[in-house]
């Protein structure tokens, strides 16, 4: 060999070492480290175990129609906020690049937190407690709605309700969780009623219950003393479940049972749990919009993967995991690197107009909160929840009063 | 407020007070007699429920049928658990005691985690959402039929130990533990047996709790607390004391949610408690030391 010979030979060996690290991040960037933070126990398990559903159909979705590989690492809450808490902390600690969840807006705020401290994007599926978003976060995104947008896309549709029934209540008992999500919608609601003079009710009564309870005789017993025309009911599955059949006992029939934006009602349980007494029990709530392309997808690859269950029952739960997951995998597929800041900058710049949530394009505003996603009107009618209103997507017409409404 | 609202709640807080008082009398026994404390209560409780609700769904059972082969089956248990694994507990110090019960409560916990999942059963007999209605005033079936049976469990419970002779030895042993030795008595059967007889009461509240509330694994612990505060209310090894203590925290919880916050009325009851241990500690109706 002689020396011209070997100088070729360094340079080569010099450029093959100098493009293995590019060769190696352009190799680790290829896949995406998603962290998925949900209530799999505890008494949100079953909620948690739904939006779960929507988590595990993500990766397959996603890489046909985007081309990007995610890697999905669950960690279950167990419906604790410390335990949400030191999740994070360890999946951060396992390589996740972003993290996703947690349904919980107690559980939210913790992990928020971690994830500011961290420097890791933290894109939230559902939690409603405005705080989320106002507190200068960086890294946290949130695609869904604030209490105070539920609150009143709730009691909008509330007001179509009894417009569309030509019913006029005058009076509601408004019984709440006690939890960061009830009080947040607590607070939503006080503020948000006075300013809708079209809505014809008044609230007479206020009940906080603790969700974890297994008996809501008492609380019962105080709403129905209160002789209001309707229930107004912020809840969660099993309360909401422990608290109809309480009505039923108690023989508390008022016009309806309408949740202005909680989950419980349209969930599955509630229907298997108390089979015709859920019947009519009304829910406002962020739901999917069934016409577009990306719903269709999204139902497709669930029905496929959940042969024996029915997309109607988890479909908000899954539509907007997914769809967190979906954020993550588009902001990385752009920003081309799992590098913390770029991630979460091109996260920043998320404009997709196709989408399975009804509402607007998913493009978030300076706070990192998405702005414009819908709720309709869902009523349980034949055991399953069926979009009443908005009128362009409702499956069948409102029920109000409900059939067995007896006058207090 | 209507006096039928106040009529209401106290009578469905004295109807609950009477099976979780069922619930504690088991404890109540079982430390009386055997001096252990059984941090597992709240667990065994929570697996007579899903035998229940099991035996619901194979056979249509009533609970109140099912009450009876599942305290045979707990009577069982509980006399093996107390001979084969605590009975070398007996004499060691009280942290161990401890121990052993948490341990033992874990992996009933996460055994009927892997059995069942972690969804609420519950059971859909006919009667569930009746009620009878007295003028205003309305009494619920399921909670009433519930109490009529831990009343009916109690009074056995309570002739077995003032009548027979194996209860009579097994006061003796409670109350002489080397008289009983010295007189020939087999303790470390009696004691089994005490353990069984705790274990039966504790599955026939279960099956009681399960007419009016859903079961999941993580129900125990919440009610192994509330036992322990019904049992040092009511005075620890007292059975008057730990039905007495049922209904008075039952009927706590349901006034204070009434007349103060409903989200706060397990506060109450912890405040009792606190009450009790400051003024009374022995409880309202158990021996001094």
């Amino acid at each position: 060999m002689n020396r011209r010979d070997f100088n070729k030979a360094a340079a080569a060996v010099a450029a093959a070492t100098a493009l293995s690290p590019l060769n190696r991040a352009f190799a680790q960037a290829q896949k995406l480290k998603v962290g998925v933070l949900l209530p799999r126990s505890g008494f949100q398990g079953l909620i948690g175990q739904s939006c779960q559903k929507g988590a595990d159909l993500a990766p397959g979705v996603i890489k046909q129609m985007l081309g990007v590989d995610i890697e999905l690492m669950s960690a279950d809450t167990e419906t604790n906020v410390d335990t949400a808490r030191t999740r994070a902390e360890r999946l951060i600690q396992e390589g996740a690049n972003v993290l996703v969840g947690p349904f919980d807006s107690g559980a939210a705020l913790a992990i928020a937190q971690v994830a500011e401290q961290r420097g890791v994007p933290f894109v939230v599926n559902i939690a409603a407690a405005p705080q989320l978003t106002e507190q200068g976060y960086k890294y946290v995104f949130r695609n869904f709605p604030t209490a105070i947008d539920l609150t009143v896309n709730g009691l909008a549709l509330i007001g179509d309700l009894f417009r569309a029934t030509n019913v006029a209540p005058r009076t509601a008992v408004f019984m709440h969780v006690n939890d960061t999500f009830g009080q947040a919608m607590q607070k939503g609601i006080g503020a948000t009623l006075p300013r809708l003079t079209q809505l014809p009710f008044k609230i007479v009564d206020t009940i906080a219950y603790d969700p974890a309870a297994k008996d809501l005789t008492v609380e019962v017993s105080k709403a129905k003393a209160a002789n209001a025309d309707f229930l107004l009911l912020v809840c969660r599955l099993n309360d909401a479940i422990i608290l109809r059949r309480e009505m039923v006992k108690q023989r508390w029939f008022p016009m309806g049972v309408v949740s202005p934006g909680s989950p419980g009602m349209y969930e599955e349980q509630f229907s298997k749990a108390l089979g015709p007494i859920a019947n009519y029990c009304i829910s406002n709530a962020p739901w999917y919009n069934p016409k577009t392309n990306m719903t269709k997808v999204v139902k497709a690859a669930f029905d496929k993967a959940n042969p024996r269950e029915k997309f109607v029952f988890h479909g908000t739960n899954v539509v907007y995991t997914y769809e967190s997951i979906l954020i993550a995998a588009d902001a990385f597929k752009r920003a081309k690197s799992t590098d913390p800041k770029a991630l979460t900058e091109a996260i920043r710049q998320t404009n997709i107009t196709d989408r399975t949530v009804l509402g607007g394009p998913l493009k978030f505003n300076a706070k990192g909160q998405v702005e414009g996603n819908l709720s309709a009107c869902t009523q349980n009618l034949n055991g399953e929840p069926r979009v009443v209103l908005p009128e362009s997507a409702a499956e069948a017409k409102p029920v109000f009063p409900v059939p067995d409404y007896k006058k207090a | 407020m209507p006096l039928d609202l106040v009529v209401n709640v106290t009578i469905a807080g004295v109807l609950t007070g009477m099976v979780y008082g069922l619930m504690a009398l088991g404890l109540s026994v079982i430390f009386g007699v055997v001096r252990v404390v059984n941090f597992a209560h709240g667990e065994m409780m929570t697996i007579a429920m899903y035998a229940a609700v099991s035996l619901f769904a194979a056979f249509q059972l009533d609970p109140f049928l099912a009450a009876i082969p599942v305290a045979a089956g707990f009577f069982v248990l509980g006399y093996l658990l107390q001979a084969g694994l605590i009975n070398p507990f007996i004499t060691r110090p009280e942290h161990s005691q401890f121990m052993l019960m948490v341990a033992v409560a874990i992996i009933m916990v996460n055994g009927m985690l892997i059995a069942f999942g972690p969804d609420a059963r519950n059971v859909q007999i006919a009667y569930q959402l009746e009620s009878w209605e007295i003028g205003k005033i309305l009494l619920d079936k399921p909670r009433v039929y519930a109490a009529l049976m831990a009343a009916a469990t109690s009074a056995a419970l309570f002739l077995f130990f003032k009548l027979s002779l194996t209860g009579k030895a097994i006061r003796a042993c409670a109350d002489n533990h080397l008289g009983a030795l010295v007189v020939g008595l087999n303790v470390k059967h009696l004691y089994a047996l005490t353990f069984g007889l705790g274990a039966a009461c504790v599955a026939v509240a279960g099956c009681m709790m399960i007419l009016f509330l859903d079961v999941t694994p993580s129900l125990g612990p919440s009610y192994t607390l509330l036992a322990f505060i019904i049992v040092i209310v009511g005075g620890l090894g007292s059975l008057t004391g730990a039905l007495l203590g049922g209904v008075l925290i039952g009927l706590s919880e349901a006034l204070a949610g009434l007349f103060i916050q409903p989200s706060a009325k397990s506060m109450f009851c912890y405040g009792l408690l606190i009450l009790v241990l400051l003024f009374r500690p022995q409880g309202l109706l158990g021996k001094k030391s």
